[in-house]
């Protein structure tokens, strides 16, 4: 542009490439491009992340609760105690016990087996009895079977509770801190005291009697001063119940002190004597009773007789009160009944009425109504469809409570729009050329539909439904409604018409529950559902690319 | 008009009956008045060209003759479209049957995704046209050679249809078209979309076909609409302007848009 000076203005020269203006151009072009790349990959790393931070902490939480911790018991099966014709009668609860109860000869008192057999998980009768009913020959013999361990010691096995903890809370040490910081703790010996001013109040000692003195009441003012506006007196607990007995003996001494302001050496309470000498004060645990359980385990530990195998349990067992015992076969049962009664419903329907809408039906303010309802439905919230079960399923039509079928309609209805939507996109995305080419050969419409049309939108519509199908296993809110969050703990009766669970309320129910081996198990659940989310979207996306045809 | 059939009926002497015989075809797109009162014969065993400026009508009307328009929903046609003294509108009349007796080439190639062979094969087994696999073989095979296809595919007719050139697949299409054994067959602009080689390939091919088929096609070109065509139709703006011997329409039109057309005063 820089010589078009001499000449008409709309006769533009020789195009000048390395110009400032041209320059500026080029960089402000490049510097949006720049800028719309680093938005994409802002926003993918910020998804990115949050994806990464999500699988850390279910992974980190729930990777615990893929093994289970096991004793491997030897039992002898005793033949005088079990009938080889009904080998599942036998009191299989005593035989265990009894085994067990072997490994520690020397615990004899009624009350220290009972707290010893606790450790076994209440579960481990009748894994002996499975095992002896799958191989009655072994009646007689000496067997070893690894039977689970409870849940406290299968947590402190893994590291996921400790053995002792904090015995004082962070407000209690904090003000011993204060104690400290005054120079008046120190440790003698194997003790700590702290030394403290009391005053040897004559009110306190009626009559004269120092045996029947009150010292605890000047105790208390004593370490009252030490923190004065403090109305809450927790810090009385520093000091040792026998503290006021130090100060009567000190006085007895001498009772020449009476009325005076002397300084006397206290001991503390346990804790803070603790705290004072190593710096730590810890206590056991409250789930175990004694210490003395904690040797026993300690015991089986360095005996090797603790191992840690893969937990099966957790795939195959049904729920149970005991966290060491509960598995998600019912789960698993549950869902597989409830998509397959979704699939069988949605599938033939959402394409019957993608087809007839796409190709058959007049456009009339009718059919223009359906489509924008159709389009709706898949945005209601899932909660409504379950709602709509409870009122119309379970309350008109009178259908059993909490089963797969009742489940598999409440499912399929929330995936019917996502099935109708994708199968009419694949069917507009059919190509009109060859409709044409058919309908010129001399097909009839219902040839072109079945011959042409639907193998062409076939793999579009199957990525439609594993995809609806793969948002239907996640849905928790219209089976908790249609109260398909049955405690199952067996999985022999389950059938379509039978209360049932479902992988994600399953979920649900142990996020509740107190003890902590679910903690870990509910994000072992939460991981095994995303797995098989993922592997059904990987078959979607495999399918399509492989049934997909070129045209 | 009545002079032009007589006159048909004189010089077009070797076939008696014109094949297509359409009275008074008006076609509505909606409100569009698309077609305006066409009338007119084609006769048996030749090439019939329509020629024209675009949107005049003209593939319309050959989409008329199958029946194609019935699958847009705002398409109206009224009049009266004969062949063979069959009344083609007649609401008794299945459709199905008819566009088996009329075949249609389209102007961009569509064989359908399928093998070469099951494209040619899909036209006779829906129409049971072959009760046994070598039939249907022999079918497919006469089909192919006609088309001219059979020597370059015949090792590979389970190849893909959407795997050949242009040309072959146009050539493809004319096979499966005329498998069905069609009477007439509509061909709408069949060459636009290929090479001037693959264009004359298929140009000999309707010379050949002539013989046995009534063959109406549309064409933009004026070239291939002399070479190709004993008679021409002239659409413009909807009507039928004039209609007549190839040669005649060409070197002595009678209207003058016919004659600013040819000489390339527009279009």
């Amino acid at each position: 542009m820089t010589d078009t000076t001499a000449q008409a203005p709309d006769v533009a020269g020789p195009h000048n490439w390395g110009s400032g203006a041209t320059k500026r151009r080029v960089r402000r072009r490049y510097a949006a491009d720049r800028r719309l790349q680093i938005y994409g990959l802002g926003a993918i790393a910020l998804a990115v992340t949050l994806l990464g931070v999500l699988f850390t902490s279910l992974i980190f939480t729930g990777y615990v609760a893929f093994v289970t911790t096991k004793v491997d018991l030897t039992i002898y099966l005793d033949p005088s105690q079990i009938d080889p014709s009904k080998p599942a009668d036998a009191n299989y609860r005593k035989l265990t016990r009894d085994a067990f109860l072997g490994l520690f000869p020397d615990v004899t008192s009624k009350k220290e087996q009972r707290d010893l057999a606790k450790i076994l998980s209440s579960g481990a009768p009748y894994i002996v009895r499975d095992y002896l009913v799958d191989h009655p020959g072994e009646i007689g013999k000496t067997v070893t079977i690894p039977v689970p361990l409870s849940d406290p010691y299968d947590q402190l096995y893994k590291g996921v509770i400790p053995s002792r903890i904090d015995a004082l809370t962070i407000g209690a040490r904090a003000r011993f801190k204060k104690l400290q910081s005054r120079g008046v703790v120190r440790v003698e010996g194997d003790k700590a005291v702290v030394q403290l001013g009391a005053f040897v109040n004559p009110a306190d000692i009626p009559g004269g009697d120092i045996a029947a003195a009150d010292f605890q009441r000047m105790v208390d003012e004593s370490i009252d001063s030490y923190f004065p506006g403090e109305r809450n007196r927790a810090y009385r607990e520093i000091l040792a119940t026998d503290a006021a007995e130090a100060l009567k003996k000190r006085v007895a001494a001498d009772p020449s002190l009476v009325g005076k302001t002397i300084t006397v050496d206290l001991p503390l309470s346990e804790h803070y004597d603790s705290l004072a000498r190593t710096g730590e004060a810890k206590m056991l645990n409250p789930r175990f009773a004694s210490e003395r359980e904690l040797e026993w385990f300690d015991s089986l530990k360095t005996r090797g007789l603790l191992l840690s195998p893969f937990s099966w349990e957790l795939f195959f067992n049904a729920d149970s009160r005991f966290p060491e015992l509960a598995g998600l076969a019912g789960a698993l049962t549950g869902s597989f009944f409830a998509l397959l009664v979704c699939f069988l419903l949605s599938f033939p329907v959402g394409i019957a009425t993608a087809f007839y809408l796409e190709e058959f039906a007049p456009k009339s303010r009718m059919s223009d109504l359906i489509e924008v309802n159709i389009n709706n439905l898949a945005a209601v919230p899932s909660v409504v469809f379950g709602l709509l079960g409870l009122a119309v399923f379970l309350g008109t039509f009178g259908l059993p409570r909490s089963a797969p079928l009742v489940g598999g309609m409440v499912l399929s209805l929330m995936t019917l729009p996502t099935i109708i939507v994708a199968t009419r996109a694949a069917l507009k995305a059919v190509p009109p050329s060859i409709r044409e080419a058919a309908y010129g050969v001399g097909a009839s419409k219902h040839q072109v539909m079945l011959h042409h049309v639907l193998p062409l939108a076939m793999p579009g519509i199957l990525t439609g439904t594993i995809i609806g199908l793969a948002q239907a296993l996640g849905e928790t809110a219209p089976l908790l409604l249609i109260g398909m969050n049955a405690f199952i703990p067996s999985i022999e009766n389950m059938g379509i018409l039978q209360p049932a669970t479902a992988l994600p309320t399953q979920i649900f129910s142990w996020a509740d529950s107190p003890e902590r081996g679910f903690v870990s198990r509910t994000s072992a659940a939460i991981l095994i559902l995303l797995g098989f989310l993922i592997i059904m979207n990987a078959v979607a996306v495999f399918v399509r690319q492989k049934i997909e045809r070129k045209w | 008009m009545d002079t032009m059939v007589g006159m048909h009926s004189v010089t077009a002497a070797v076939s008696s009956l014109p094949k297509v015989i359409a009275r008074d075809v008006n076609v509505y797109y909606g409100e569009k008045h698309a077609l305006k009162e066409v009338s007119i014969d084609v006769p048996d065993n030749g090439v019939m060209a329509f020629i024209g400026p675009s949107g005049c009508g003209k593939s319309t009307f050959l989409r008329c003759i199958n029946r194609m328009n019935d699958t847009i929903p705002i398409c109206r046609v009224t009049g009266k479209i004969e062949i063979d003294k069959n009344d083609i509108y007649d609401p008794d009349l299945d459709v199905v049957e008819l566009r088996g007796r009329v075949g249609m080439v389209f102007q961009k190639p569509n064989p359908f995704p399928k093998s070469i062979f099951d494209n040619v094969a899909y036209g006779p087994r829906i129409h049971g046209l072959c009760k046994t696999k070598k039939e249907l073989n022999d079918i497919v095979h006469s089909s192919l050679e006609k088309a001219g296809l059979l020597t370059e595919v015949k090792d590979r007719l389970d190849d893909p249809g959407t795997g050949l050139s242009g040309g072959q697949q146009q050539r493809l299409c004319i096979a499966r078209a005329i498998a069905v054994n069609p009477e007439v067959i509509l061909m709408d602009e069949p060459c636009s979309a290929l090479d001037p080689i693959a264009t004359a390939k298929i140009e000999e091919l309707i010379d050949e076909l002539k013989a046995n088929f009534c063959i109406i096609i549309v064409t933009h070109s004026m070239q291939q609409a002399a070479r190709v065509s004993q008679r021409t139709a002239f659409f413009h703006l909807g009507t039928l302007v004039e209609e007549g011997p190839t040669t005649e329409i060409f070197t002595n039109p009678k209207d003058k848009r016919t004659q600013d057309y040819i000489t390339g005063r527009f279009g």
